[in-house]
């Protein structure tokens, strides 16, 4: 399958944002933030659809929408209750948006299918390396960031009784959270991007108890997922995204009774 | 050493206390006692950088580190880290390999002293009340503060391991002259492990001996 151009970057490209959204996985768990990671994605369909309606490309598009809203939500009340009312009625008015702006640009219908299931293997050489910076910016933060990150995500008030800038911190968090949904959103699409940024942090939750491992086994699960589903993608002209969120809902589901096994024994 | 000098906390219109006063010497164990809403863990987060004060002054000399075990702490059932993993949060980042191996030196060293040592795989969450309390008390021990404050530590945990926690951070208090802030309801306790409180009453604070404690004033 390496024969074909387009297949090697589209693997290089998924498998840096494979790290990126299992690494970030991990805090969004961590911060109970899988129901910001799903309204984001809605939020970046919208974007995306307005890029196409602007003429920006869709990626930039999604970008700009994921960051603004996400810094606002970081802005809003901390109370994470109150969060979520408010998020849940802002994301239903993000997604109408998206319908509209894609009904009012002149695209055919075939760039909607494509934000919302994911066309890793269409993308151009230059958008595979745009993802690539931006994964590894995203990488590169969280390697600065990482000490402090992990305590106010595991242990915010410890964290914040240790003196950190936890509101930074989460500033800072929730700009990777929008670049991680967006660049996440071109291999799996926006409809199911939050598969790949919560769920192998989640399943890695059932399996170890250090930060460290937790990422590596949430990357590790996020990859596997990534490269078996463009492998079988690649041979069966089934769609990507379908093979990446079964593997990964397995995934999910094993670990899950392998904690409950475990707890019985 | 900690002074305070004419400290004034209010929130909004609601003044907390005003013109508090008092010293707290380097090796101290002292308590703070009050009513509920007295102002207890507003001082402290003062004292910490965590609130703001509104006038008045406060000293701390050498910029001591200052450990500080929260009044409340959201760890569920479902918490993943184990008990080790939870402590090692509080440490820096390092590269360098003596001073990962000093870190571990540490850990392994409070782990001890706190009675943890032979749970430090299990999982936070699924630890007793009592278990939780001394592994805060081990997170904000490992980062070596010259001066330590427990709100409400003990408070529902039942009495031998309320008396098992207090004698720890006692020993601590002699051995390695750590100054302690112990914030509490329980007269009991303050009685036999302070010798000087801190009372939070009419909107002020006034130090006196444990010997004029009495009930009332922690209702
Ligand atoms: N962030 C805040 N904003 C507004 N008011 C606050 C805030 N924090 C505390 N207060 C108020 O300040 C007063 C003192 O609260 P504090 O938590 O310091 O009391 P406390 O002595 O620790 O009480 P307890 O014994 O119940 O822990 C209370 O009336 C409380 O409602
Ligand atoms: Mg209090």
């Amino acid at each position: 399958m390496f024969g074909y151009e387009f297949m090697q970057e589209a693997f290089i490209a998924s498998t840096f944002i494979a790290i990126t959204a299992g690494i970030v996985g991990v805090f969004v768990v961590s911060r109970n933030m899988s129901f910001l990671s799903h309204t984001l994605s809605e939020i970046g369909f919208a974007g995306a659809a307005f890029g196409i309606l602007v003429g920006i490309s869709p990626l930039a598009g999604m970008i700009i929408f994921t960051l603004v809203s996400s810094i606002a939500v970081g802005s809003l009340s901390t109370e994470s209750s109150r969060r979520e009312a408010s998020i849940s009625a802002i994301s239903s008015l993000f997604i109408g948006l998206g319908i509209l702006f894609l009904s009012l640009s002149s695209e055919s219908s075939s760039y909607a299918t494509n934000i919302l299931f994911g066309s890793i293997v269409g993308i151009s050489a230059k958008e595979v390396h745009q993802l690539l910076i931006l994964a590894l910016f995203v990488i590169v933060i969280f390697i600065i960031c990482y000490k402090p990150l992990a305590f106010d995500s595991f242990d915010h008030i410890g964290a914040r009784a240790s003196g950190l800038n936890t509101r930074l911190l989460s500033v800072i968090f929730l700009i990777t959270l929008a670049l991680s949904v967006s660049i996440g959103a071109q291999i799996v699409g926006s409809l199911l991007v939050f598969v790949l940024l919560t769920l192998p942090g989640a399943t890695a939750r059932y399996l170890v108890h250090s930060v460290p491992k937790l990422l590596m086994v949430s990357v590790g699960l996020s990859l596997a997922g990534v490269w078996l589903g463009l492998y079988l993608a690649f041979v069966t002209n089934w769609p990507v995204t379908f093979f990446i969120s079964a593997f990964e809902v397995i995934a999910y589901f094993l670990g899950l009774s392998y904690k409950n096994w475990k707890l019985s024994h | 050493m900690i002074e305070v000098k004419n400290l004034t906390k209010k929130f909004g219109k609601q003044v907390v206390f005003k013109d508090v006063n008092f010293k707290i010497e380097n090796g101290e164990f002292v308590s703070l006692v009050g009513r509920n809403g007295a102002g207890k863990t507003t001082l402290v987060k003062i004292l910490m950088g965590l609130e703001k004060k509104t006038s008045g002054d406060v000293i701390i000399d050498h910029k001591q580190k200052i450990g500080y075990v929260p009044q409340f702490r959201n760890i569920d059932l479902d918490y993943p880290l184990n008990i080790e993993q939870f402590i090692r949060l509080n440490l820096k980042w390092t590269m360098s390999p003596k001073q990962r191996a000093e870190d571990t030196r540490v850990v392994n060293k409070i782990l001890k002293e706190t009675n943890l040592i032979d749970l430090k795989d299990r999982a936070l969450g699924l630890a007793s009340g009592g278990e939780k309390q001394k592994a805060y008390l081990a997170q904000a021990l490992v980062n070596m503060p010259g001066v330590l404050i427990l709100d409400e530590s003990t408070a529902s945990l039942d009495v031998d391991v309320k008396i098992q926690l207090m004698d720890l951070v006692q020993e601590l208090n002699e051995k390695s002259k750590l100054t302690v802030i112990f914030i509490t309801h329980d007269s009991e306790l303050t009685k036999r492990y302070t010798k000087r409180a801190l009372l939070f009453e009419n909107k002020t604070v006034r130090p006196m001996s444990v010997d004029e404690i009495s009930e009332d004033m922690f209702e």
